[in-house]
């Protein structure tokens, strides 16, 4: 880890010292414990400032669209060169921009790192029961947390992995321009899709039960979609009047086609990176509802999300012997 | 005294069966004439359809069908051109693509299959359409009126 990061900076200096890129992206340390912050450097002396930990839980790849969109009135972009520090879901979240040409490859720099698995904060609070955490460090796989009386406890890292990081098939960067060598990233641990399969087994009331709970939490904040990089439209449908795709009340029903709306567009192009379930305050449980759709993409049309630019996106293309069986 | 309502059905639901709206998004150029020359040829079939006409099947935006059922249809049905018949070309190929995820997806979250369904009806095939609308119809009859995702009573 520790090596990764020092490698990580110097990448970085020399990039932004040769003018390689104008702009990077990577995490630094954040002001509360167990969390890194996305940060923007664009100065060699700030490359210091950069992590490289099991706390990079954020999916940096959300920042791109935005930082080379153009211009609404001139239709022109700035020229900049970008670096983005990548772990294996992020990578493969840019290879989706890139395929929907949200962002022009000959202006990124893709920093790749081979990801060990991320924590997931939740579980280490939900662990310590109340107990007020001020400090974190990682050492030796294991996370050291000092509580509020002094106190050190160790947890073992490999029990408070994020859920999307136990099922990753992808810890290492599909594509990159650098690869910051590092400890060879872990298997995936468990079967990948056992809680989808779970919920479809149980019965259609069982599964709108779950739906309507899990509805009924949520509290219409739209972190689930600002977090997402795949939510990069300037304006989304579920704040357009014009028409009104989804009504803006908290009626239980405008929650659902809000949601049935965002999955769906999520559609062939979620890597399930979790930054939609890290983001949500309400802790619903979004990712089995968007791997549901990994899985069918997968089974129906045998696609598998952000591992090539050049395969085209599985809803706008098709196959002549496509499943019928469902059309009368 | 007091005066005996004419029962002319009523417009209160109680006062008479229960008939399943559907909302039918038809594609122009194959099910919509299909549908046209069921009228044409005198077939019966259930009035139970409201039609909306669009250009081709994979305009039917997923929110399209989840809105009508937010909105008091009690089912939906899309229909377009056959495999190859598309007047654009592949219109009905991307939009069977899209319509099995979606179909699975909202079985998964507890929507009776059956609700929503998809058929293909060319221009030609008057009988089919008149069949397939007494199908659909019977299906979300058994079903009975919609109730999930139904703005403003979701049960
Ligand atoms: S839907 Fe959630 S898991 Fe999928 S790409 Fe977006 S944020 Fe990541
Ligand atoms: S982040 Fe959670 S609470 Fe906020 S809109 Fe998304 S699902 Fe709802």
């Amino acid at each position: 880890m520790k090596q990764i990061q020092s490698r990580l900076r110097q990448t970085a200096r020399q990039l932004l010292s040769e003018g390689k890129v104008d702009l990077l992206i990577g995490y630094r340390q954040g002001s509360l414990p167990l969390k890194t912050t996305p940060c923007f450097v664009s100065q060699e002396e700030e490359a210091v400032g950069l992590v490289w930990n099991s706390f990079c839980t954020n999916n940096l790849a959300v920042y791109l669209p935005g930082l080379f969109r153009p211009d609404p009135r001139s239709r022109k972009r700035e020229e900049k060169k970008v670096g983005i520090v990548v772990k294996g879901c992020d990578c493969r979240s840019v290879v989706g921009h890139l395929k929907e040409d949200q962002v022009p490859r000959e202006d990124l720099v893709i920093i790749g790192v081979p990801c060990q698995g991320m924590i997931d904060e939740k579980k280490i609070v939900a662990k310590l029961e109340g107990k007020e955490i001020i400090k974190a460090k990682e050492q030796d796989g294991q996370i050291l947390v000092v509580d509020e009386k002094g106190q050190e406890i160790r947890l073992a890292k490999g029990n408070f992995l994020r859920d999307s990081c136990q099922v990753c098939q992808h810890p290492v960067p599909p594509l990159y321009d650098i690869l910051i060598e590092g400890e060879t990233a872990r298997q995936a641990l468990s079967d990948e899709y056992a809680e989808v399969k779970e919920l479809e087994e149980r019965s259609i009331d069982q599964r709108w039960e779950f739906f309507q709970r899990e509805m009924s939490k949520c509290i219409r904040c739209y972190a689930c979609r600002n977090a997402c990089p795949l939510c990069y439209c300037p304006e989304c449908f579920a704040e357009q009047s014009q028409p009104r795709w989804v009504g803006t009340t908290d009626d239980p029903s405008d929650i659902m086609a809000f949601h049935l709306g965002r999955i769906f567009h999520t559609a062939g192009r979620c890597v399930d990176c979790g930054a939609c379930e890290a983001a949500c305050p309400m802790g619903i449980e979004l990712r089995k509802l968007t791997r549901k759709l990994i899985k069918d993409v997968e089974e129906l049309f045998g696609y598998e999300t952000g591992v090539s630019v050049e395969e085209p996106p599985p809803l706008a293309t098709y196959k002549l012997d496509d499943d019928d069986e469902f059309i009368k | 005294m007091e005066k005996k309502k004419p029962n002319n059905g009523g417009d209160q639901p109680q006062n008479r069966q229960w008939q399943p709206k559907i909302v039918a998004f038809l594609c122009h150029w194959c099910s919509y004439a299909g549908a046209d020359l069921a009228g044409i040829s005198r077939i019966q079939y259930p009035p139970n359809i409201r039609v909306i006409r669009v250009p081709c099947s994979s305009r039917v935006n997923p929110l399209h069908i989840i809105k009508a059922l937010q909105h008091g249809a009690d089912g939906v049905l899309v229909s377009g051109c056959h495999p190859g018949d598309c007047h654009y070309g592949s219109g009905n190929y991307l939009a069977r693509r899209k319509f099995a995820l979606l179909k699975r997806f909202l079985e998964f979250i507890g929507i009776e299959p059956g609700r929503v369904q998809f058929s293909w009806v060319s221009a030609a095939e008057g009988q089919k359409f008149a069949s397939v609308i007494e199908e659909v119809v019977e299906d979300v009859r058994k079903l009975g009126p919609a109730r999930r995702l139904v703005k403003n009573s979701v049960k």
